[in-house]
């Protein structure tokens, strides 16, 4: 297992750009879910639940901007608003999808997290825990087999809960015995809705399951993007050289609840003021004050640009249609003519 | 005192803790939290070691409840959502549903399934499995559609020494309301004639049985008396009762909110149509929900499954043949 320190001398001019890039990403992420949380306890525009991934910008945001839209693949899961981000999802989707807008990637079929455009590389999460990793395995399987694989690296991620599926353990044995270019990263918030970490497995740490699993492994403090930055850089140029599946485990705590709905009572005052419940997107504001990479104004007028940006998006979503079930097809199949009648 | 169908299912745990030493109940944020839902709201505290927390591994949830069983246990297993319970499926037909018939040995598991559409839950947290359960030997599936049906069903559950695949509502958990509990209903493996008519019969289970009890008073201004029966268990199949039902009616529709591809619905056409053939004055129509996954917006939700206005005209069409 590798942990990798942060040092001044990492502070290059190159750093600093990508610290301040990756800073953007997760401060978009979190103006774009404050919004639908707002709009969500408004009521009326948001279609069923939502799910955000407050205080996890870091970790998710750090793993994404390593990735290249059009080159690599990422299957983003329930906290990954700020990967996605990084990877290049548009707002639009992201307000569409939430809203319930026609137009959007989903058409009204599935909401919230469940997006997705996978022929763009951006897989569509399934709510059943654990069974993205085998599905970005076989892209990368099926594109090695075409021998247009490239240094392409395939990314999702996972919860501590998500962990304890039969699922990610299928998947990432068989991913290590085809020695897949796959980095997994396990958000360990320390908790699975209300479950704590001890209900749900007994090894010390999660990344200790990378040696089960003949896999690197890597432990980041989650609430810290420079470490974060650093060790999925690392990460994701170990798998696009050819070393195999990554597992990048960061701990941090979720500061939001499992969803809107929920407000996290079951998690102890003493959790939330460790370390583990700092706030990445705070810490990192600070660092880049203290480093004179941004001045605190410089930093509130990006807030209020990007804020514009959302508003104006959701006003646009707002105006346009919802689902039209007589206009809609109802067909689950690709193929014209395979449906069936069913007599009524 | 009052009481929703998820508070029924809440004293029946209740009830089941206090009154059988063997019941434990197992899944996940079940514990403390008191389940995704509510419905084990306190039962933690009040018997405690006896309802624990799972990590999030279905497969392995089943098989432990199966492995109990095998040591006198009669356990409860949550599913978050029946949706998860796929996760589970290996164990549960090929573990559960075989156990006795291979070794004579009982297998006493519960397993609730948190079932149905709401609106906005999308294709992974709405759907109904009772067809796809039904279709394996070996496991009881019932479809409690009342408050009263949710909580003596599953004390029968408990006390059944089958395993037995718990279908119950979401939509019904907090709509549906019944001002006392009454007393033990019919047992496992009938159904209950809810409303009684003469031009046809609506068979329906679950939250369907709702939508079917306002078609029928849709069509009573016109002049219709629909016979509504609920079939409370869709395995057993009460039989006997629909053929009963269908002499008096002649006209038969069977209503399920799962998908339409064979299932409980077409399982009730074939046999009345072997059975009672001579008895219909229509051929007999099912109504399921579209052949598509269940749709996220309310809108699309509305015209995926079948509701009130879909059973009138069915019905309607039914009645003029
Ligand atoms: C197979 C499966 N079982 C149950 C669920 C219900 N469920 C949704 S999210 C969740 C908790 C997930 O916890 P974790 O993986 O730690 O991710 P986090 O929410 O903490 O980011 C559960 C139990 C599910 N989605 N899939």
């Amino acid at each position: 297992m590798t942990t990798l320190e942060v040092a001044d001398a990492d502070w290059t001019p190159e750093f600093g750009r990508k610290y301040m890039a990756a800073f953007q990403v997760m401060q978009r992420a979190r103006l774009m879910e404050n919004k639908i949380g707002a709009l969500y306890r408004s009521g009326g525009q948001v279609v069923g639940g939502v799910y955000l991934g407050r205080g996890q910008e870091a970790f998710s945001g750090g793993l994404g901007v390593q990735l290249q839209k059009g080159k690599d693949i990422y299957a983003p899961l329930i906290r990954d608003q700020a990967g996605r981000v990084a990877f290049g999802e548009e707002e639009l989707d992201f307000f569409r999808t939430y809203l319930g807008a026609a137009p959007g990637p989903m058409r009204g079929r599935d909401g919230n997290i469940h997006r997705g455009r996978p022929k763009e590389g951006l897989l569509a999460m399934i709510s059943h825990l654990g069974s993205m990793v085998s599905v970005v395995a076989g892209c990368l399987l099926a594109r090695r087999m075409a021998g247009r694989l490239g240094d392409a690296v395939g990314a999702t991620s996972i919860g501590d809960g998500g962990t304890s599926t039969g699922a990610f353990h299928e998947a990432l044995n068989l991913a290590a015995v085809e020695k897949l270019p796959l980095i997994v990263s396990v958000a360990n918030n320390q908790f699975a809705y209300s479950t704590p970490n001890d209900r749900q497995f007994a090894c010390e740490t999660l990344v200790d399951r990378a040696k089960g699993y003949g896999v690197r492994g890597w432990s980041v403090d989650a609430t810290d993007l420079a470490q974060c930055l650093k060790t999925f850089e690392a990460a994701v140029a170990e798998a696009r050289a050819g070393g195999g599946p990554q597992l990048v485990e960061g701990c941090l705590l979720r500061l939001s609840g499992h969803g809107e709905h929920d407000d996290a009572a079951y998690v102890p005052d003493a959790i939330r003021h460790s370390r583990l419940g700092q706030d990445c997107l705070l810490r990192a504001e600070k660092q880049i004050v203290a480093r004179g990479l941004a001045s605190e104004s410089e930093i509130e007028q990006w807030a209020a640009r990007v804020q514009k940006e959302i508003d104006a998006v959701v006003v646009q979503v707002a105006r346009e249609p919802r689902p039209d079930p007589y206009r809609e097809r109802w067909e689950a199949f690709s193929v014209r003519g395979m449906v069936e009648g069913f007599a009524e | 005192m009052s009481l929703t169908y998820l508070e029924a299912i809440r004293e029946a745990q209740y009830e089941a803790l206090n009154t059988r030493p063997e019941v434990f109940l197992y899944g996940q944020d079940i514990g403390t939290f008191g389940g995704a839902f509510k419905a084990t709201k306190g039962l933690s505290k009040e018997f405690p070691g006896r309802v624990i927390d799972s990590p999030i591994s279905e497969d392995a949830m089943v098989g432990v409840a199966i492995g109990a069983a095998i040591e006198g246990a009669r356990p409860i297993l949550e599913m978050q959502f029946a949706d998860f319970s796929s996760v589970g499926f290996n164990q549960i037909v090929n573990q559960a549903g075989t156990l006795f018939w291979r070794t004579q040995t009982p297998c006493p598991i519960t397993i609730r399934l948190p079932s149905g559409g709401t609106p906005g839950s999308g294709p992974f947290h709405s759907q109904s499995m009772e067809s796809i359960y039904a279709h394996y030997p070996g496991l009881v599936i019932v479809t409690p559609a009342t408050v009263d049906d949710a909580y003596w069903m599953l004390l029968d559950s408990v006390d059944l020494d089958d395993p037995v695949i718990f279908c119950e509502h979401k939509f019904l958990y907090y709509h549906l309301k019944a001002d006392a509990l009454g007393g033990r209903g019919l047992p496992i493996g009938k159904a209950r004639i809810v409303r009684p008519g003469r031009h046809a019969t609506v068979v329906a289970y679950s939250a369907m049985v709702h939508e079917a009890l306002r078609a029928a008073d849709e069509l009573a201004l016109d002049g219709y008396q629909i016979e509504v029966v609920d079939l409370r268990s869709v395995k057993p199949l009460d039989t006997e009762t629909l053929l009963g039902s269908i002499a008096r009616t002649g006209r038969i529709l069977c209503v399920g909110e799962s998908f339409p591809w064979g299932g409980v619905t077409a399982e009730v056409v074939a046999r009345i149509t072997a059975e009672a053939f001579h008895l219909l004055d229509a051929p007999p129509m099912r109504l399921n929900s579209k052949d598509t996954p269940i749709p996220y917006h309310p809108n699309l939700w509305k015209a995926h499954r079948p509701t009130v206005t879909t059973i009138t005209e069915s019905l309607k069409h039914l009645l003029r043949y």
